[in-house]
């Protein structure tokens, strides 16, 4: 039998993606190498608390009845109501610096009076800037040369505080490239972050992840779960079928990757000579979750998402230390408004990572290394934080090689390659990828990125 | 079908496409795309809804058949003309 499409990675852009396939009556199937769904925003559990993977919040808050914003766009794609995502907004979140700090919620007004009254002399700069940025095509599929966020914030902006300030958190929710980021995909987090805004759903990314699976399912869309694709068999610039780990081997018309670029041209046989001029991404994460007996508004964490920098020059790049604590992001999940209050207190706490570091360490020393860092982080974080270490009943922490191992990620980099391929085209003409490496960007936008390959490359046709 | 039930049939893909919009206040002649907030992602759906209802392939060059209801009636009741609705 041949399959309309096969699908690599049971993510949100794979899941979205096989949605919008089965909606039409396409014989579709969703291949995933582990057997949970989700991939970089999954889900886990330990000692009976479900935890989301790495999601602190949803970017792209537009409220229902909006058809055009990002998120309007995949519910009405998908067909979900917007009710079904129980979205819940956040409260205020901050970006602070050792000078200033600036907060932001979801309504785009409050972050331009912040900067009139916090930056009063780059006010009029801000504004002009936010001009280029609302008339620019940020969701072209064009491929185009890139242009550096920081060149064109430069040319709006002459405090490079501001500048930092306003990178900071664009640069941590969705940046692959070291120290800056495309235009294009500065517009896109700018836009997702400061004008729409963060919200969580009511029940973590477990609820939204079987929300998609069972609509896929009810609509006729297969899924093998734990059993990954071991090569994409190519033939005259075509991809003829795929094998998976446990030696079967499937064919379909189109195969869409959610992968990432570069490892999805990996896994081609014979190896695509593309191969050697395509470059993995660097930037990765460490992440600890503390679970509190206290609120973590009771010991002044009042904000829903902390952007913090000890220095006044932000640095965004892999350190060349294990984890660099000197900048990082915190996240009180329960500062969303939700209906009813979360159970137990949460904060998590996230620092670039060095993955070379990771991925050295000797298997014996792993836990005493991630303990050590955790330790360093908390450390630098109390000087301008309350310390919270007395409340903690319980903490997890992932490092760059838990990232690699769940999400198959070289490098464990989050974010993927710091190329982008816009329009999923691949050098096999029935093969293209989405999710991360296609550049839409977040948890919308990956969703997004399912959909609009799905669109373009199968529906289309 | 007759053409009331052809122009039926595009309000079915409209309400299904666009829920929460209010399908019965279209006009005949005016555009779609400005009477309901439609986008090239909703005429994609609405073009994927006639072949997965009705079998029938829309070319793109013929996307401008569908720019409003008349039109679409118009460009359709050729296409379905002959079919029975299902019962």
């Amino acid at each position: 039998m041949v399959y309309d499409a096969i699908i690599i990675g049971a993510g949100l852009s794979g899941l979205a993606g096989g949605i919008r396939l089965a909606l039409f009556d396409k014989k579709v199937l969703i291949v995933e190498k582990h057997t949970v769904v989700g991939g970089l925003n999954s889900f886990y559990t330990r000692k009976s608390r479900t935890f989301d993977v790495g999601l602190h919040a949803m970017t792209n808050y537009s409220p229902a009845g909006q058809r055009r914003s990002p998120l309007g766009k995949l519910l009405k794609q998908l067909r979900f109501r917007h009710e079904e995502f129980r979205l819940c907004q956040q409260e205020t979140s901050e970006i602070r610096f050792p000078e200033k700090s600036l907060h932001f919620n979801n309504d785009f007004e409050y972050l331009k009076q912040e900067i009139a009254e916090q930056f009063p002399d780059q006010i009029d700069g801000f504004l002009k800037l936010l001009e280029k940025i609302e008339n620019y095509d940020e969701l072209s599929l064009v491929n185009n040369a890139p242009v550096s966020a920081k060149d064109v914030m430069s040319e709006y902006l002459s405090d490079p505080l501001l500048i930092d300030m306003l990178f900071c958190p664009l640069a941590y929710y969705g940046s692959a490239r070291e120290q800056d980021m495309d235009f294009y995909q500065f517009v896109i987090m700018f836009k997702s972050v400061f004008v729409e805004g963060f919200s969580k759903p009511e029940g973590g990314m477990n609820y939204i992840l079987n929300l998609m699976v069972e609509k896929y399912r009810r609509l006729g869309g297969e899924m093998q779960m734990g059993n990954g694709v071991k090569s994409i068999r190519t033939q005259n610039g075509k991809a003829v079928g795929l094998v998976l780990d446990d030696d079967s081997e499937l064919q379909a018309k189109t195969i869409l990757s959610s992968a990432g670029y570069l490892e999805t041209l990996r896994l081609c046989d014979p190896a695509p000579a593309e191969l050697k001029e395509v470059k993995a991404g660097q930037m990765t994460f460490m992440e600890s979750i503390f679970v509190l007996d206290q609120l973590p508004k009771d010991l002044g964490y009042d904000q829903s998402i902390v952007f913090f920098s000890l220095n006044s020059k932000f640095q965004y790049r892999s350190p060349k230390i294990p984890i660099d604590p000197d900048s990082g992001v915190l996240c009180c999940p329960n500062n969303f408004q939700y209906p009813s209050p979360l159970p137990e207190g949460i904060l998590r706490l996230t620092h670039q990572a060095n993955y070379d570091y990771w991925n050295e360490l000797p298997r014996k020393d792993y836990i005493a290394a991630k303990k050590e860092q955790r330790a360093q982080a908390l450390e630098k974080l109390f000087k301008i934080f309350p310390n919270f270490s007395e409340s903690v009943v319980f903490l997890d922490s992932f490092t760059p090689k838990t990232i690699e191992k769940y999400t198959g990620h070289l490098n464990g980099a989050v974010y993927g390659a710091p190329e982008k391929s816009k329009n999923g085209q691949t050098p096999y003409e029935n093969l293209f990828i989405c999710g991360t490496d296609q550049g839409f960007l977040g948890i919308i936008g990956a969703t997004l990125s399912g959909i609009s390959m799905a669109n373009l490359h199968i529906l289309k046709n | 079908m007759t053409k009331e039930q052809v122009r039926q049939a595009i309000l079915d893909i409209l309400t299904e496409i666009a829920p929460d919009e209010d399908i019965h206040s279209i006009s005949d002649d005016g555009n779609l795309r400005d009477q309901i907030d439609l986008d090239s992602m909703d005429f994609l759906d609405i073009v994927m809804e006639l072949r997965k209802r009705f079998n029938i392939e829309v070319p793109e060059k013929d996307y401008e058949f569908l720019a409003t209801m008349s039109s679409c009636v118009n460009y359709l009741f050729p296409l379905l003309g002959d079919r029975k609705l299902a019962s």
